[in-house]
């Protein structure tokens, strides 16, 4: 098992209150496996991605534990955390441009950054020219600044720099969402060739956009308000979907091929709860068609064929008991 | 109807302006009411000047934008002021367009008093409340807020409500659902598409294939300012004849069929911007309604 959350908890210190981005959410990642996390803005994703290898000073530690390859990462302490980072656990953020140093060029920026790190750069050069290529960039990129490249091509030396250590476990929060088509659908391959050359174990890629998750994850998790809907693979959500929630986000997705002329798509109505003082029970009561008295009470995470889902009438019902089309209005 | 005749944009880059960068070159077509228009492009293909064009905020290098048979160029004063009561655009980041220390009534407040002085107060709440409707908005619920207690969508439909009570006959939105959740764009697009068939012209800017593939009833396919292919949006997605828009087509991710896997390529050549600005292409009429740039 290459990753073991359990029971993790982060929350934002405002002057309100605490914010409970992350209340108790439990998972593996699989050796190998590309997960991917999808949920609506604020539902703790990209607060767990930040969580996993740096919390910054908003941030709190509440409780939980995390284990990479056996071994506990003490996310609460920054400095414990040094040993990991880069190492075992690399993040490759949303803006690969705040991820560059802008006054540096790329090669003597990642000299600096592997001497920081105590790593011989004479040795690893010839394996990040080699990476670079398989990226299709020329070595002369690293002569060039990060203002000569564009978004494409910062974004994929970002992901050569981040996995240059070949860590455990890879993090790429939104690294397509600001890119055109083209481009995203290479950045996204170059997730999976990783995978597949071992650069990295196992990824998590976050992303709201679940058509992209379709296309490289093998499994995908959906978050909602600060705690885990559904885990299934990616094929079982994409075509199967359990949760109401994930049922809902799937069938709201426009696609190419549909037209709002043949077939009108809805979306859901509301908006997530907030994080400052959550309701108790389901955090989806309120938007769910589903929802029953029942639901005052946290649904309990039930695993079974490979799925883990978080709710009452859908854990409890076999498949073909469950309503073909949820109506969302 | 809102014509483009052959209309380029060049802007001046660089320090003194020495260089100039082609952003739109030689584009034409036409809006109608009730018609929704895509213009697709990847970054830097020149959609959102167009856009702005229209709407006037930039000039033409060359070529004219007209309304009913009137060029806006030519428009000064209370002639500029009938036009933007019929053209208004909204665009992407709904939380910059806002004033936040304006509550959202005194926004509409500034549209009674600037555009509509003569109506009374009453009727100017009944408006108010029928373009709130129009949008499914509640009153109770947005107009006594600040710009930061509402959602995304919330205050993309409250643009598109002030751009209603204007009286509006065309409407440039540029981007409007890209930064908007899942679970909340598909409802400001099927409220674009409400508009559209109360007879609203709509055009649509996007990246985005599927969702223009959704709504548009026209598609332009914009590469480097030109227009690569343009025609009926059933023709254009389901029959691409240029090579670029076939490339488009097969990098989207959807939702039941994978990409096929052609190894880790970068963007080739032919996306990266000509270093001159060659002629635009020609456009070929390869059926009714379904032109495609012959280069």
């Amino acid at each position: 098992m290459a990753l073991h959350v359990d029971d993790l908890r982060v929350y934002y210190r405002t002057l309100a209150g605490d914010v409970k981005a992350l209340d108790g959410v439990t998972f593996d990642v699989a050796d190998g496996e590309i997960m991917g996390l999808a949920g609506e803005s604020g539902c703790g994703k990209s607060t767990l991605a930040k969580g996993l290898v740096r919390l910054d000073g908003r941030m709190r530690y509440v409780g939980g534990h995390v284990l990479l390859d056996g071994e506990e990462l003490p996310i609460w302490d920054d400095e414990a955390m040094n040993r990991f980072r880069f190492r075992e656990v690399s993040i490759v953020p949303q803006y690969a441009m705040s991820a560059l140093n802008p006054i540096r060029k790329v090669g003597r920026m990642i000299h600096e950054l592997l001497r920081a790190r105590g790593v011989p750069a004479n040795g690893i050069q010839q394996e990040l020219e080699r990476r670079l290529e398989l990226v299709g960039l020329d070595r002369s990129v690293l002569g060039l600044y990060p203002i000569e490249l564009s978004g494409g091509m910062k974004q994929r030396v970002v992901m050569v720099i981040s996995t240059l250590l070949d860590p455990s476990l890879l993090i790429a929060d939104e690294i397509t969402s600001a890119l055109d088509v083209s481009t995203q659908k290479a950045v996204a391959e170059t997730l999976v060739e990783f995978r597949d050359r071992g650069f990295v174990k196992s990824m998590i890629v976050i992303t709201h956009d679940i058509a992209v998750l379709y296309q490289v994850a093998d499994t995908i998790l959906v978050m909602y308000a600060g705690k885990l809907a559904e885990k299934a693979p990616a094929d079982e959500i994409v075509s199967n979907p359990r949760h109401p929630y994930t049922r809902l986000l799937v069938s709201s997705l426009p696609e190419v091929g549909v037209r709002y002329t043949d077939k009108q798509l809805l979306g859901i109505p509301g908006r997530p709860p907030s994080l400052l003082e959550p309701p108790t029970g389901c955090r989806f009561r309120d938007r769910c068609p589903l929802a029953t008295a029942r639901c005052e009470q946290e649904p309990p995470w039930v695993e079974r064929d490979g799925r883990g889902i978080a709710c009452w009438e859908a854990s409890a019902a076999p498949t073909a008991a469950l309503p073909v089309a949820v109506e969302s209005r | 109807m809102l014509t483009l005749d052959h209309v380029s944009k060049t802007y001046q880059i660089g320090s003194f302006g020495r260089g100039s960068l082609a952003a739109v070159r030689d584009v034409s077509f036409e809006l109608q009411p009730g018609q929704v228009l895509s213009l697709i492009g990847e970054s830097g293909s020149g959609k959102s000047t167009i856009g702005r064009m229209v709407l006037r905020l930039l000039r033409p290098t060359s070529g004219s934008i007209t309304h009913d048979e009137g060029d806006i160029a030519q428009l000064h004063g209370h002639e500029l002021k009938e036009y933007y009561r019929r053209v208004q655009g909204v665009f992407q980041d709904p939380f910059s367009s806002y004033n936040p220390i304006f509550k959202a009534d005194r926004i509409f407040g500034m549209v009674h008093t600037e555009f509509f002085p003569h109506v009374s107060d009453d009727e100017w709440r009944d408006r108010l409340d029928n373009a709130l409707e129009s949008v499914s908005l509640n009153r109770d619920d947005v107009l006594h807020k600040y710009p930061h207690q509402l959602s995304g969508g919330q205050l993309q439909r409250l643009l598109v409500a002030r751009a209603l009570l204007l009286e509006i006959r065309y409407l440039v939105a540029d981007e409007i659902i890209s930064m908007l959740d899942a679970s909340t764009r598909i409802d400001v697009l099927n409220l674009l598409a409400d508009l559209k068939d109360r007879g609203l012209g709509v055009l649509f800017i996007t990246h985005d294939l599927s969702l223009g593939n959704y709504i548009s009833d026209t598609t332009l396919i914009l590469r480097h300012g030109c227009v690569v292919e343009m025609g009926a949006t059933e023709k254009v997605f389901g029959d691409p004849r240029h090579p670029y828009t076939q490339n488009l087509l097969a990098s989207v991710p959807l939702l039941h069929e994978k990409w096929r896997r052609e190894g880790v390529v970068g963007p080739s050549a032919a996306t990266r911007p000509p270093e001159q600005a060659a002629e635009a292409p020609q456009l070929v009429r390869v059926e009714d309604d379904h032109l495609v740039a012959a280069d």
